[in-house]
């Protein structure tokens, strides 16, 4: 709230109906938490359905588990976990108006984010060549040959998958729009307009970064770890 | 307009600047909330065109204006336009987006940009539902039930469903934008307890948005997924679960219930105080009992299931708790008629809206009740008694309240007075036409009539005869408003900054307001319905 009513001297990047630069901050920060609280429904309504769906068909969701590669998803948490690491960072070099930094680490931001899409495809690419795409002529023959020790319904497996697509679709949708704001943000720090005075959108996207970085944190262990332990 | 004006006029957000341009990137909220108005009146009458049409086809037993698919695709369009095109934008998006800033003394929302961005989506979103209107439409009802509307129904769902997600988004940003507003902007000297009640109900009203839209966001989500890749997860016959669907769809379009009917509160809130010249009675418990609503709604969503195969002791809790709601909604019911105890009430036409609002919405809310309690939900389940107790609530409750607000803050919006004994003619109107159109609907359902049947036993259609009659009234209630304000925006008296002598900061600037709203940054030190400290004037404001 504006504690003051004297003309207040606006800088370039205060906008005018707002008096004062830390009122503006104090905005778009809030708008943004809130923002992260409809995102966080907005999954929550696919996570209530895993849960549900993993409850009713856990051999279904442990095969599907196991089918996905570990590896690939192992280092794609460390690689966006890196990622975290470089946004904070940024935020901090530019609040300190160490503009060069700046660059270097949100550039670094976007590698790791393209990275982990381009990983993220080769897995998705690998599940098409397994014909494990719901609705395109899906099979769960292999899994079945596969798991002989368990009951797999290959319409259950479906579900299986339906729910790793969507939410993994979706965080990579995410994770797009992140990219794209990032090359925002890289473009206009480079032209130098971000500095301990104003910071705000670095800081507004590193948030946005780290919360979908947190969605990942935890599809990976619900999607690939399910039962990872040698079947008897 | 130079014609009716002789001296020149000040500077005003309206006449600042011209051309469409200005409007269609205009960041102003006052020139946004204009935008929403004409879109969602557009929208209005597509629905009430749908409404009459059901209407005309109820008129006599036998199905006979048109075949069944049609009727199908009339009352889901019906609803869906009704709801996610007109009344949950109508009264936050118009009179909320105009409003909110005035009454705290800001210049602006917080996110002016972000406003306008929120009124481009419903725009592209109406123009989807539009084109899926006039390339056939769709049948699924407005709630999209599973396993019809994924694997059977062969209308246009997908494009319905998208077109519903993209309007919910522009009103996760509004609410988004009135949280932050109402937390960041205030004037110095509007604290917490000096709000305005219509900013109370915002409040809590945007919170729902906020929490809510985001679950039907992700619902419609997979509904077009299962559609389109035919996935199964809301398919029984593949192991998917249509129970799954029903909650999360009712998780948001129960609360959805209060994004509508809160924003009326608000505003009778405001009309109640004026007209009767007093503080708003118990103005703490009134303002906590919205956000009371706010946070019951999210938990009776079951409600809506107790036919469908939830167990007994889940429907037993859901019924209970849905009493629960009945205790905020009765606090304003209560507080209001306890302002108006002695108070010098002045019987205009934004007050009698509020008169028929608390009548109807105290029949909407007590029929609630039925509904709720487990036996008697079970008994009229999807009949005509439940179509009557949401439109009580909806268009008794929702739609009085927009209207009246509309009237109330006309002056402020236009800058002219409307004419006022028309306005009073035609609230009578809708009064009567409203109870004509739904009363008989009560009883209709109550001997058992069911809703979505084009069709009916011919022992029914005194009743629908009734109900038909009842519904062509109403229309012309609907009408006469829309034609004398656009008639007031040209001939209308010139009205002044507080033409109804009100307390509140939207009242302490010129009608219309300059672009930044107030000339001098205000600073409050006063309370809220300060109606002590207002000298009386003589004069009754009659346009
Ligand atoms: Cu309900």
């Amino acid at each position: 709230m504006a504690d003051s009513t004297a003309t207040p001297v606006h800088g370039p990047e205060l906008l005018h109906h707002f008096s004062t630069a830390q009122q503006q901050r104090d905005a778009a920060s809030l708008g943004m938490w809130l923002f992260l609280g409809t995102e966080i429904m907005f999954f929550g309504g696919m996570f209530l359905a895993y849960l549900i769906y993993r409850l009713l068909y856990f051999n279904e969701f442990a095969a599907g588990s196991r089918s996905l590669d570990i590896w690939l998803g192992t280092i794609n948490t460390i690689v966006l976990i890196c990622s975290s690491l470089t946004v904070a960072l940024g935020v901090r070099a530019a609040q300190m108006g160490k503009r060069k930094l700046l660059v270097i680490l949100l550039l670094l931001t976007l590698i790791f984010g393209l990275a982990f899409l381009g990983i993220k495809g080769v897995e998705w690419y690998a599940k098409y060549k397994e014909h494990h795409i719901p609705g395109m002529s899906f099979d769960a023959g292999d899994l079945i040959r596969d798991y002989p020790q368990i009951h797999i319904d290959p319409a259950h497996e479906q579900i299986y998958f339906s729910l790793y697509f969507a939410m993994t679709g979706l965080h990579a949708l995410h994770m797009i729009i992140g990219v794209g704001m990032f090359t925002y943000l890289l473009y206009h720090s480079m032209k130098g307009r971000y500095g301990p005075e104003y910071y705000t959108p670095i800081e507004m996207g590193g948030l946005y970064w780290h919360f979908v970085d947190v969605v990942w944190i935890y599809l990976f262990p619900l999607l690939y770890l399910i039962d990872r332990k040698p079947l008897g | 307009m130079a014609t009716a004006v002789i001296t020149p006029e000040r500077e005003n957000y309206l006449n600042q600047e011209y051309g469409i341009k200005s409007w269609l990137l205009t960041v102003d909220h006052k020139r946004i909330a204009l935008l929403y108005l004409v879109s969602i009146t557009f929208f209005f009458f597509i629905g009430g065109f749908f409404a009459l049409l059901i209407r005309l086809e109820l008129l006599t037993p036998a199905g006979d204006l048109v075949q069944a698919d049609t009727y199908n695709k009339l009352f889901t369009m019906h609803g869906q336009v009704m709801i996610f095109f007109f009344l949950i934008p109508s009264i936050p998006a118009v009179l909320g987006n105009f409003l909110v800033p005035l009454m705290i003394g800001a210049k602006d929302l917080a996110f002016p940009r972000l406003n306008l961005l929120s009124w481009y989506l419903y725009i592209i979103a109406g123009a989807l539902m539009l084109h899926c209107i006039c390339t056939g439409g769709v049948d699924t009802g407005w709630t999209f039930y599973t396993p019809f509307s994924t694997a059977f129904s062969n209308t246009k769902v997908v494009e319905a469903g998208v077109a519903i997600f993209i309007a919910g988004f522009s009103s996760i940003l509004t609410g988004l934008n009135f949280v932050v507003t109402i937390h960041r902007m205030r004037a110095p000297g509007m604290t917490w307890d000096r709000l305005p009640l219509f900013i109370w109900a915002h409040y809590a009203t945007s919170v729902i948005q906020l929490l809510g839209t985001p679950v039907l966001a992700i619902t419609l989500l997979l509904v077009v997924f299962e559609r389109v890749f035919h996935l199964g997860i809301f398919d029984p016959t593949r192991g998917g679960d249509p129970l799954l669907f029903q909650h999360l769809f009712w998780f948001y379009s129960h609360p959805a219930v209060y994004i509508m009917i809160l924003p009326a509160m608000a505003v009778e809130s405001e009309v109640i105080a004026c007209f009767t010249r007093k503080r708003i009675f118990g103005y703490k418990f009134v303002a906590m009992s919205s956000i009371a609503i706010a946070v019951f709604g999210f938990l009776v969503w079951a409600h809506h299931m107790f036919v469908a195969g939830i167990s007994l002791y889940s429907a037993l809790i859901f019924s209970a708790l849905s009493y629960l709601v009945a205790v905020p909604s009765a606090i304003k019911v209560f507080n209001w008629t306890a302002t108006m105890y002695k108070g010098s009430i002045t019987f205009t036409t934004p007050m009698l809206y509020a008169f028929g609002f608390i009548g109807l919405f105290t029949m909407g809310g007590l029929t609630g009740l039925f509904l709720a309690a487990l036996g008697i939900d079970v008994h009229v389940t999807d009949t005509y008694f439940v179509i009557a107790h949401f439109h009580y609530i909806m268009v008794g409750g929702a739609v009085m309240g927009y209207l009246g607000g509309l009237h109330f803050w006309w002056p402020k919006i236009s800058g002219r007075m409307y004419p006022e004994w028309l306005g009073k003619f035609a609230a009578l109107i809708v009064f009567l036409g409203f109870n004509l159109t739904f009363f008989p609907q009560f009883i209709l359902g109550y001997m058992g009539m069911p809703r979505r049947y084009w069709q009916y036993p011919p022992e029914f259609q005194v009743l629908n005869v009734l109900s038909t009659a009842g519904s062509t009234i109403l229309a012309v209630g609907y009408v006469l408003p829309m034609v004398y304000f656009l008639w007031s925006m040209r001939y209308g008296k010139p009205a002044t900054e507080n033409p109804w002598n009100a307390a509140g900061l939207e009242w302490k600037t010129s009608s219309p307001p300059p672009t930044f709203n107030f000339d001098q940054p205000p600073v409050v030190d006063f309370e809220a319905y300060d109606y002590e400290h207002i000298p009386e004037v003589e004069e009754v404001p009659v346009g």
